[in-house]
């Protein structure tokens, strides 16, 4: 029993570090998809894909290896989400697949190039939009019975979702927002510096409404936040802060900070959203341990990610270090 | 008319899972050929050898990334629409699932990039190695699919306990009873499916008269390699069949399109099987062969599909004639190569015109026969889904309502019609291009260091304005 809880929490810990690398890393490829329509010329256009080009595959297969790890360790939260989320699951993979070809095939068309401009633009939108909107249905919570989904196809389209689908849709543009002020100067990391402020506000708007809406329609995270658990008040305080530093840094025109400071703004976020619902994995029923599959498949599939888990991470921070540094209008992809 | 969400969710299945199967067909039997290409390469030096080499990794990068964008959505299906099965099977299939997205995730992180990027920049020796570390990778991932497919018609190694199997022998669940057979035969289809295609593409360069030494010996070698592989594909056929009969019997009745058990079966060549009246009509068949090919004995007594109640009957006219499509393909191949040594022994294989042609035609071939096999093995187990223990209908979601599965079903058509007109587009753009352009000094620069498998390919997209600026 021992071994079960311990294996149990170990792949807690690699699926929610595997989500938060995916949003991250996904997450600036998707914004920078998003804000491309808004761009100042098809040469910034050119820069902001250059910028991305190089990695969002790789940023992608963490989606990849979060479903099938999902699948080994926490087959529960497999089969009631992605049921539950049917038609935003569609909706996210078709958007995501549209977001890829587009990256294929723009760079090496001519007449065609604004219907990949649209198809990556359009696709990145979805995708972000959709996942917002699961993390609202997530929030909100499944309805189950005995271990199986017995909701509608839509349950998870409510306001609520609705609202932290362009809540992430703004979060996702401000990650790819400075990313661009990162990566890119003059004109291009000109415009992404003034959209900060504006995308800021929406951000914490959708994250004030989340805070005050949810502990008011789910007692348990009312008692989480307000009766047993006052540390996890840190978790929040820190988001702000990070949110202040992110502001008055793009107002100094850092070019760094402001990426690092809206990383760390997801982080947090990311972190009062598991504290919140902890130990519960398939709210409001299920939990971490509920959902978990055997402890002899559990340790079979974890030899193989600790295994290739350093080798993935050693290649992606050497495809990031060969790709430091500023982009141009026509290197670094083609 | 009410949807049905089993037959729907079935149909989208059959429909994402075949799309996606083309691609990794073809590069699993392109990797290995780009890995012998190299190595001959790293022997002789002569620079044929490495144009060849360059070309075809191109179409494989393509290929490749074509092949992991529809792989995404595969990794979804199981939980969006068979979340009953998943759940149920989920100690065994979750683990193996996810060791074939670690090996892909492996191969690109480590050797993909290697062999698409580093010629130039690494030694002869170390790209030769990647070469044939992603030829070993694209086995070691069809290693896992096929053994979980597998367990699905064979399972073995597990115990049925409160709603889960649980897996007893790791060994046993994924080498189980029908693994061995079925790895075979695709390893094997994949080797027919590159040297069709590349044999194809070839001749199609022979007739226009384009780099014809490096494109001769392209078409020889993959000539010698299927006089091997097309007759082997038949006796591996043989000895999966007959495992099939062992653990299937149901199946091979329908492939046999045999209703009623009887010794001395004969071998239909053409039936139009009645599923209603438990029959055929319009009977052609030789008779007495499928008892000698399932029986090794003329009189050998062959199973009938009406031996299970109607209920676990599979669809015999689907399984039956699909089962013929791939024979006949396989068939129409053997012919192929043999005719290929006979030419080569008057010394007109590269020559004959209606022999070329013929192949030109043929790099379609080995698609079509291994989608019809999948169809005769996966229609074939129907009604199970797990076989004999789980039915399609206990493991579909339970939620799952008919206007969705149908809403999915036509926009997953939408999406994959739009990727695999522009893919299957690229790809005759590049062959347009052909072997020409493929010089051996390095021109590109360290920017085309990015992982992403096509930005190997350098071929403008539409054809009109000036070559991609590279």
């Amino acid at each position: 029993m021992a071994l079960n809880i311990d294996l149990t929490m170990i792949w807690a810990v690699i699926i929610a570090f595997g989500v938060v690398m995916y949003v991250l890393l996904d997450g600036f490829d998707l914004g920078v998809g998003i804000l491309f329509p808004f761009a100042p010329s098809e040469t910034s256009r050119d820069e902001m894909m250059n910028s991305v080009a190089p990695v969002w595959d790789g940023n992608e297969t963490w989606l990849v290896l979060g479903g099938a790890g999902l699948l080994g360790a926490f087959p529960l939260v497999y089969t009631i989400l992605l049921p539950a989320l049917y038609i935003g699951v569609f909706l996210l993979l078709a958007g995501l697949i549209f977001r890829g070809v587009a990256f294929e095939f723009r760079f090496k068309a001519n007449k065609s190039r604004y219907l990949w401009n649209w198809s990556f633009a359009g696709g990145s939108t979805v995708a972000a939009f959709a996942q917002g909107a699961v993390v609202g249905a997530y929030i909100e919570g499944f309805e189950t019975a005995s271990k199986v989904y017995i909701g509608g196809p839509l349950d998870w389209l409510t306001p609520f979702s609705v609202m932290t689908g362009f809540g992430l849709l703004a979060g996702y543009a401000l990650l790819g927002a400075t990313w661009i002020i990162l990566k890119t100067e003059g004109r291009t990391q000109e415009w992404a510096y003034r959209l900060v402020t504006p995308l800021l506000a929406v951000v914490l708007t959708v994250f004030a409404v989340i805070g005050i809406w949810t502990p008011y329609v789910d007692p348990f995270v009312y008692d989480r936040w307000f009766d047993n658990m006052s540390t996890i008040w840190l978790l929040p305080t820190l988001t702000l802060f990070c949110a202040w530093r992110l502001w008055v840094s793009a107002r100094l025109r850092y070019e760094g900070q402001p990426f690092v400071w809206t990383v760390a703004v997801f982080v947090f976020t990311y972190l009062s959203l598991l504290a919140a619902k902890w130990p519960y994995v398939v709210p409001p029923t299920y939990t971490l341990w509920e959902a978990a599959s055997h402890p002899g498949s559990q340790l079979f599939l974890l030899i193989g990610v600790l295994f290739v888990t350093p080798i993935v991470l050693a290649y992606t921070t050497w495809t990031y270090w060969v790709f430091r540094g500023k982009v141009g209008a026509d290197a670094g992809y083609h | 008319m009410e949807l049905d969400p089993v037959l729907l969710s079935r149909m989208q299945f059959a429909f994402v899972v075949s799309f996606h199967a083309i691609f990794p067909v073809f590069t699993i039997g392109l990797a290995s050929y780009i890995a012998v290409l190299e190595g001959i390469f790293y022997r002789t030096a002569n620079p044929e050898w490495e144009r060849l080499s360059m070309f075809w990794t191109k179409v494989f990068a393509v290929v490749f990334g074509m092949g992991v964008v529809s792989g995404i959505v595969m990794s979804f299906q199981f939980g969006t629409n068979w979340s009953s099965f998943s759940q149920a099977a989920a100690n065994f299939m979750g683990p193996v699932l996810s060791y074939e997205v670690i090996t892909a995730f492996f191969l690109e992180a480590a050797f993909l990039g290697v062999l698409l990027f580093g010629r130039d920049k690494v030694a002869p020796g170390v790209h030769l190695f990647a070469a044939l570390m992603v030829a070993l990778g694209t086995f070691v991932s069809s290693f896992w699919i096929l053994a979980t497919n597998s367990w699905m018609h064979t399972p073995d190694g597990v115990m049925y306990f409160s709603g889960m199997y649980q897996v007893t022998s790791w060994t046993e669940a994924i080498f189980n009873p029908s693994f061995p057979y079925r790895f075979a035969h695709f390893a094997l289809a994949s080797f027919l499916t590159g040297g069709f295609v590349v044999a194809g593409v070839s001749a199609y360069y022979l007739i226009n008269n384009r780099a014809v030494s490096a494109n001769k010996k392209a078409l020889s070698m993959c000539m010698w390699m299927l006089l091997i592989a097309t007759p082997a594909q038949l006796v591996i056929g043989d000895m999966h069949g007959l495992n099939t009969l062992e653990h299937q019997p149901t199946k091979v009745a329908a492939m046999e399109g045999n209703w009623e058990r009887q010794s001395g079966a004969p071998l239909l060549l053409f039936a139009i099987p009645d599923q209603a009246n438990q029959t055929n009509h319009y009977e052609l068949g030789i008779p007495g062969l499928a008892s000698y090919l399932l029986k090794h004995d003329v009189e050998g007594e062959v199973p009938g599909v009406s031996e299970v109640p109607r209920a676990e009957q599979p669809p015999v006219a689907i399984v039956f004639w699909s089962f013929r499509i791939m024979v006949g393909l396989g068939v129409l191949m053997i012919g192929f190569a043999a005719a290929g040594l006979l030419l080569r022994l008057r010394g007109t294989l590269y020559s004959n015109r209606y022999f070329l042609h013929g192949l030109r035609a043929m790099a379609v071939a080995p698609f079509l026969a291994v989608l019809a096999g999948w169809i005769t093995t996966e229609v074939g187990r129907a009604p199970w889904l797990i076989y004999g223990e789980m039915t399609h209908a206990e493991g579909v979601t339970p939620s799952l309502t008919g206007g969705m599965a149908l809403f999915t079903l036509i926009g997953y058509i939408l999406v994959y019609a739009v990727i695999f007109v522009s893919g299957l587009y690229y790809i005759t753009q590049i062959v347009r291009a052909g072997l020409e352009g493929e010089v051996t000094a390095d021109v590109e620069d360290d920017a085309d260091r990015p992982m992403r498998p096509l930005s190997a390919a350098h071929t403008a997209f539409d054809g009109d304005g000036p070559e991609v600026r590279s």
